[in-house]
């Protein structure tokens, strides 16, 4: 089976001051495939070059070596993120629109028609509850309903690939559990998600596989299942163990 | 085309959700409202200095538009991160400085025909006098002068650090080329070598921004502009146009830029 996402001995260094000596390595030859209809947790502490990757697949960082791939199309190329959707950690959109009017200029780029564009509008705003608040403009949402909102913006295209940072930061209890759904409903649906988190359970009740990345390495990749079997203990301690943390208990 | 208009959509509404445009053109109205309600010397010419001040106060008005609105564009979507969702999508970042700098354009033409429908209102009703062609001829050279003002500050707004410096280097970039600009081979006739090689360098190499301020014809009612000058200045106007924006493209497509 063809990945969704692959990552090809990818690598990232970021270089700063006037000679650009001693660059800082924030992806060491990173590989990784993401099947179809898998939701795949990207897990690991901060500053391990999670979001990195996601900078290098949404194409905001050029990779220093290796390349990335999304439906075998080179990150380098725009239309490789026509079939995705991105939902970044905080909620940042043109707080001037309305959630209509900011759908439906995602929409426009997208090139769906227009009354496509409606009928997606209204399932959307259906789907994360933001119907009776659809003509107010988004400065004076609150920030769950703005989260809603980036999950909305991210579903506009009906995306096959959805690639989430950090969904549930900042959410109280009924915002993680409502994106939790949306994430469960989707994977229902067919659709392949791949999120970052520090959410260890969320992402061992969420994930079929997980990766577990730490100073720009992958350290481990499989299914929650068999990693839980292999370590006999909880998403959490196998973390801890893999990153190299002492538990004290 | 239809991503680089969607971009320029944005733009334009958050022009006129905004308050600068409104303040600018309440400013001009009330200026020349009351200036053409005093009479000086029963000068029966006076409305010809009222237009003069009327036009100068639209000048000056679309020249703060453009700045203030191009010099934010681009580091307010980075500052704001509204970058990182646009570039999640099969958006590139040629499409987003074309898309910010025909909104920006596209909102000063929509100012300027508002500007220049009320400088015309106020001299027809005091003169009964209605030149269209004269204001076509110098609202549309005023506006192709505005697509190089902003390609300009949008390569600006990719250069320095802060819109605010940006914004007073180019005001004073502008505003030096509009008043010194056309002097400039003059200057070098009386200057030593090197110093006349280089003010001559400079003269040939800047955008002659003074080309496109034709005040004067309506001013005092000189006989239209050729057609092929406005076409050929146009024409000047575009290749700057596209030189700042490749620029801007230049040193925007290899930003790097971390969510």
């Amino acid at each position: 089976m063809e990945p969704i996402l692959k990552l090809e001995d990818l690598r990232v260094e970021f270089r700063s001051g006037a000679l650009r000596h001693n660059p800082k390595v924030a992806l060491r030859g990173l590989n990784l495939e993401v099947y179809r209809g898998e939701i795949f947790g990207f897990i690991g502490p901060n500053g391990a070059g999670k979001t990195t990757t996601i900078n290098v697949l949404l194409g905001f960082v050029a990779p220093t070596a290796g390349n990335a791939y999304l439906f075998g199309v080179n990150v380098r190329e725009p239309i490789a993120r026509q079939r995705i959707g991105y939902l970044p950690e905080l909620t940042y959109y043109y707080k001037f629109l309305t959630v209509e009017e900011l759908l439906r200029f995602y929409a426009r780029i997208f090139g769906i028609p227009r009354r496509e564009t409606d009928r997606r509008i209204d399932q959307l705003l259906r789907l994360v509850e933001l119907e009776q608040v659809r003509n107010r403009p988004i400065k004076t949402y609150s920030k769950g309903m703005q989260q809603r909102v980036g999950l909305a913006q991210a579903l506009i295209n009906d995306p096959e690939l959805l690639i989430l940072d950090e969904p549930t930061s900042g959410l109280d209890p009924i915002g993680r559990m409502k994106v939790r759904e949306i994430i469960q409903r989707l994977k229902n649906e067919g659709k392949t998600v791949f999120f970052s988190s520090h959410e260890l359970g969320e992402v061992e009740t969420v994930c079929d596989r997980v990766g577990i990345l730490h100073e720009g390495e992958l350290r481990t990749v499989g299914r929650v299942s068999d990693l839980k079997a292999q370590f006999q203990t909880d998403l959490e301690r196998i973390f801890l163990k893999i990153i190299g943390y002492q538990l004290n208990t | 085309m239809n991503k680089i208009l969607a971009i320029a959509g944005v733009v334009i509404k958050e022009l006129y959700r905004r308050k600068d445009f409104y303040v600018l053109f309440v400013l001009t109205a009330l200026i020349t409202l009351v200036m053409g309600s005093a009479t000086f010397f029963n000068d029966p010419k006076i409305v010809r200095y009222l237009v003069e001040v009327c036009l100068l106060l639209i000048w000056v008005s679309a020249i703060a538009i453009a700045i203030g609105t191009a010099a934010r564009q681009i580091p307010a979507e980075c500052e704001s991160r509204t970058i990182f969702p646009l570039l999640a999508k099969p958006v590139t970042r040629a499409h987003v400085i074309l898309g910010k700098f025909l909104g920006c354009w596209f909102a000063c033409g929509i100012a300027l025909v508002a500007f220049y429908a009320f400088a015309a209102i106020v001299r027809g009703s005091r003169e009964a006098y209605w030149p269209m062609l004269h204001y076509f001829q110098a609202s549309w050279l005023h506006w192709m002068g505005l697509a190089v003002m902003i390609a300009m500050v949008i390569l600006g707004s990719l250069i320095f650090s802060a819109p605010s410096a940006n914004a007073t280097i180019c005001e004073i970039i502008i505003v030096g080329i509009l008043l010194l600009g056309g002097h400039l081979d003059t200057v070098a006739l009386r200057q030593p070598p090197p110093l006349d090689l280089i003010t001559y360098t400079i003269y040939f190499f800047i955008p002659h921004l003074e080309w496109f301020d034709v005040r004067d014809i309506l001013v005092h009612d000189q006989p239209l502009i050729k057609w092929w000058a406005v076409l050929g200045a146009t024409a000047y106007a575009a290749a700057y146009t596209a030189t700042f924006l490749f620029l801007a493209w230049l040193i925007f497509r290899r930003k790097p830029l971390n969510a």
